[in-house]
């Protein structure tokens, strides 16, 4: 619809500064971490502090993945499929944490579960349970920050549908459980294994959250995942940090890939 | 102001939509562009408009060369089958947004606009947004729309294929008065022969990018240039391998010079005519008659007639 | 048609609140039995993992109270930090509503090779860690710059930073309503007279003024409380502390009534936020 000439100007505007904000760096990183060489790259990820904070951040991330994929369905369903007084305000509810700073969703937890001025973790503490400085907080500030990720993708769908079918299979006989297993789960899975690679993208990198709750132990008992890990080398003028990091960002492009895949297949369904 | 179209050729891809088109409309004049879907109608009716450009050809609008000339500078109005409506704007200010654009004082706007409003039977709608309105009232705002700015020719693409068929047919009685007039040069695209044959003056027949004939209703229902146009322009039927229109078949019940022997399979009555399908050897052609007639003939399924097509 | 609901699911920290109102929801029955021990789970997790610590921050930066709440936000680097925050969020917010806009005009209307790269570049903010997104910049304008650009410690880097991680919001809030877009409107205006900046500003943009808002809130909303992308560039120094920092900063000194005085207020931005989208998607769906 522009003129020949306006679209090219909008168009080199438009390039030139995604290229400038967004590809440069990365590939001016990228560059300068691989030309630094493998034997520099294989020590920053093979030794053992960085191992132990690989088999951590999987553990977190995989833990918090299932936490929301269990609570976020059910939330899901209820949502849409039932009726009751403040749903509207369980929907705000679930949505509030992507507007949280990972940082004062820490605090917040430390708060409530700190092991001595805690409002309930003294108690947990005297039962033996640790959360915070220790993998359990670090899982609940992982899922806290990543709650509604999961959700978004699969109300919408139950929303649209499912339910003339569900009260299809009611009426053949079914019960709820096989309903949701029958029904149910085929409807929302593609909505949902995308839920779940964008939880697990997210949980993997997080870092405010978890920079606050686990304590950033380094030592015996270490509580550093590769992001805490990789700003530690940084700030320690230790080599490192670009590897790891680069490790990391493979795996955001791959979550890059997963996204593009499922917009082009909702665009042709 | 006249339009003169001549050579238009127009290809997307592989596709030839128009091929070495002409089309020459007069000052004042009320024409139709009639032809199937995909014929090529609605494509030479943009490249008028300037909203498309042609590969070849040169469009003129009252003498003047406005080939190369955008939309924007051909003062031409402009009518969309699904109305275009600017969503965000009151009825009034859609109306009145060429006369905006153009920085006319506010007083005049406000008159032109409201006698407008009054032409199309919008007046008590002024302050409503263009969603609140059913499609015949948005349609008629669209005209209001392209009425206000003056414009040297009126093009309208199917203005009624999104409406029901009962406002189908007040608003192409309503555009024909509006017409007799306002006395605007018009073009409108259909699909409907039924449409054309009512509302327009001229009716040229466009098929696969190619014109296929150019007269007046009475031109090409009883004139058709051939067999397509025939068979678009209204019911046919085949006697002696010519096409003959149904209530142009003679039906006899005795032998008569030039007729054809047949015997009548069967008998429908649709309202007050009857339709009779009959067996001619082995052509099957089917006459239209009033129910008077059917009845003088005393037809019944299994009678021997005599047909002949009248000319 | 809603103009605010992306119709295509996007990365992770982007997409508009959950649309949960009485309209879209088909064949919602009574909660049976089952259903209510579900929702009496559901509200005890979310009050153990969300209600409770939030409604803990608040609680313990108003335990001085109202009085020490003001003054814990009112210290200097408090203040600074909050003044810093507010008015880089801001100008991203601004910059953003523009450039998104600009972008997302040029990957709906334009045609052109590579045009899909540019696609998917501008999914890379939302799915890079930002702790990477703050490596990266700092790579490229930390003391080592290569490009010799040097904004360690300097507002200009948090602004970057900022850029950087919420470029995508306002483009994919846009992009839906675009491609949904009446062209043949557009097209009419043109025949009324209109030239092509005139039907951008008359007939384009009111409509696309409501995803822009949207997309504008969630950058600022997430800039106000960004800390892994902006830690490193600021480089701890006074200079280029935000808000976040400055409440980490006072964790680590025990000092929870600060922290939480600070954290209280950017919750407030938050909800404000929040609510401001849901405003912005009734009035959307009632111009439909």
């Amino acid at each position: 619809m522009a003129s020949g000439r306006n679209a090219t100007v909008l168009r080199s505007i438009a390039v030139v500064y995604v290229a400038l904000l967004v590809f440069v760096p990365l590939v001016v990183v990228t560059s300068e971490t691989l030309g630094a060489g493998w034997s520099v790259f294989w020590s920053a990820v093979s030794n053992e502090q960085a191992v132990t904070a690989f088999r951590l951040t999987i553990e977190t991330a995989a833990a918090a993945v299932a936490v929301n994929a269990v609570f976020g369905t059910g939330v899901a369903l209820l949502l849409t499929r039932s009726r009751f007084p403040g749903r509207r305000l369980l929907s705000a509810l679930v949505d509030l944490p992507i507007s949280v700073s990972p940082i004062v969703a820490g605090l917040a937890l430390i708060l409530v579960y700190g092991p001595v001025d805690g409002w309930l973790g003294p108690y947990l503490h005297g039962a033996g349970i640790d959360i915070i400085f220790a993998l359990p907080g670090m899982v609940l500030a992982t899922a806290f920050v990543s709650l509604p990720l999961l959700l978004r993708e699969v109300v919408p769908v139950l929303a649209e549908e499912g339910v003339d079918q569900e009260q299809a299979a009611r009426v053949l006989g079914a019960n709820g459980w096989q309903r949701f297993v029958r029904i149910t789960v085929p409807t929302i899975r593609p909505a949902l294994l995308y839920g779940i690679v964008l939880t697990l993208a997210r949980s993997i990198g997080e870092f405010g959250a978890i920079r606050v709750v686990s304590g950033n132990v380094s030592g015996a008992g270490q509580t550093q995942t590769v992001p805490l890990l990789a700003v530690e080398r940084l700030e320690r003028f230790q080599p490192g940090a670009y590897q790891l990091a680069f490790i990391l960002m493979i795996t955001s492009m791959l979550t890059i890939l997963v996204v593009f895949f499922r917009r082009e297949s909702l665009a042709g369904a | 102001m006249s339009i003169e179209a001549a050579g238009i050729t127009k290809r997307f891809g592989n596709f030839v939509a128009l091929n070495g088109v002409d089309l020459s409309v007069a000052d004042g004049r009320l024409t139709a562009l009639l032809g199937p879907s995909g014929g090529g109608k609605s494509t030479l009716l943009r490249i008028i408009g300037g909203l498309d450009q042609p590969d070849a050809g040169t469009v003129h609008i009252n003498g003047r060369d406005t080939t190369a000339l955008p939309a924007q500078h051909r003062n031409v109005g402009f009518v969309f089958q699904h109305y275009a409506a600017f969503k965000h704007l009151s009825v009034y200010r859609n109306v009145a947004f060429g006369l905006e654009i153009r920085k006319r004082p506010k007083d005049e706007i406000r008159r032109r606009v409201s006698e407008l409003l009054e032409l199309v039977h919008l007046e008590q709608f002024a302050d409503r947004l263009p969603g609140q309105l059913s499609g015949g009232q948005r349609q008629r705002m669209a005209l209001a729309r392209a009425l206000a700015v003056e414009p040297s020719v009126l093009l309208l693409d199917e203005p009624f294929g999104a409406l029901d068929a009962q406002v189908r047919k007040e608003l192409r009685s309503w555009l024909r008065r509006l017409h007799d007039d306002m006395h605007v040069t018009t073009v409108f695209v259909t699909h409907d022969q039924e449409e054309a044959l009512e509302v327009a003056d001229e009716i040229v027949v466009i098929n696969h990018g190619r014109v296929e004939q150019v007269g007046s209703p009475a031109d090409v229902y009883d004139r058709p240039a051939n067999d397509f146009v025939m068979t678009f322009l209204g019911p046919v039927t085949q006697l002696c391998g010519r096409l003959v229109r149904p209530h142009d078949l003679e039906v006899f019940t005795s032998d008569t010079a030039d007729a054809v022997p047949a015997t009548v399979s069967r008998l429908q009555r649709v309202g007050f005519e009857v339709r009779a399908e009959m067996i001619a050897g082995d052509e099957q052609p089917w006459a239209q008659l009033t129910r008077g007639q059917a009845e003088a003939l005393g037809l019944q399924p299994g009678s021997k007639v005599w047909l002949r097509a009248l000319e | 048609m809603s103009s605010l609901v992306l119709p295509v699911r996007d990365v992770a920290r982007s997409a508009p609140p959950v649309r949960v109102n009485d309209q879209d929801i088909s064949g919602a029955a009574r909660l049976s039995r089952g259903s209510a021990l579900g929702l009496g789970t559901a509200v005890l997790w979310l009050s153990l993992l969300v209600l409770l610590p939030l409604a803990a921050v608040v609680v313990q930066s108003f335990g001085g109270g109202l009085g020490g709440f003001w003054a814990s936000i009112t210290r200097p680097g408090a203040l600074n930090a909050l003044k810093l925050t507010i008015g880089s969020s801001l100008i991203v917010s601004a910059i953003n509503s523009v450039m998104g806009t600009l972008v997302a005009w040029v990957l709906v209307r334009d045609r052109f090779p590579g045009k899909r790269l540019l696609d998917l570049v501008v999914d890379i903010p939302f799915a890079l860690p930002t702790i990477v997104a703050g490596l990266v910049l700092l790579g490229v304008y930390g003391a080592e710059s290569p490009v010799r650009i040097n904004l360690l410690g300097s507002p200009i880097g948090i602004v970057i930073a900022l850029l950087f991680v919420t470029f995508p919001f306002v483009v994919r809030s846009v992009q839906p309503v675009l491609l949904a877009l009446d062209r043949e409107a557009e097209q009419a205006a043109a025949c009324l007279g209109a030239s092509p900046p005139t039907i951008f500003r008359r007939v384009v943009l009111p409509l696309l003024l409501p995803a822009i808002a949207s997309g504008a809130a969630l950058s600022f909303a997430r800039s106000m409380g960004e800390y892994g992308s902006t830690l490193l560039i600021s480089g701890g120094l006074d200079g280029a502390r935000v808000s976040s920092m400055y409440i980490y900063q006072q964790i680590q000194s025990f000092d929870f009534a600060g922290a939480s005085a600070t954290a209280t207020v950017l919750l407030a931005v938050s909800v404000l936020v929040i609510l401001g989208l849901e405003v912005l998607q009734q009035v959307a769906a009632r111009r439909g």
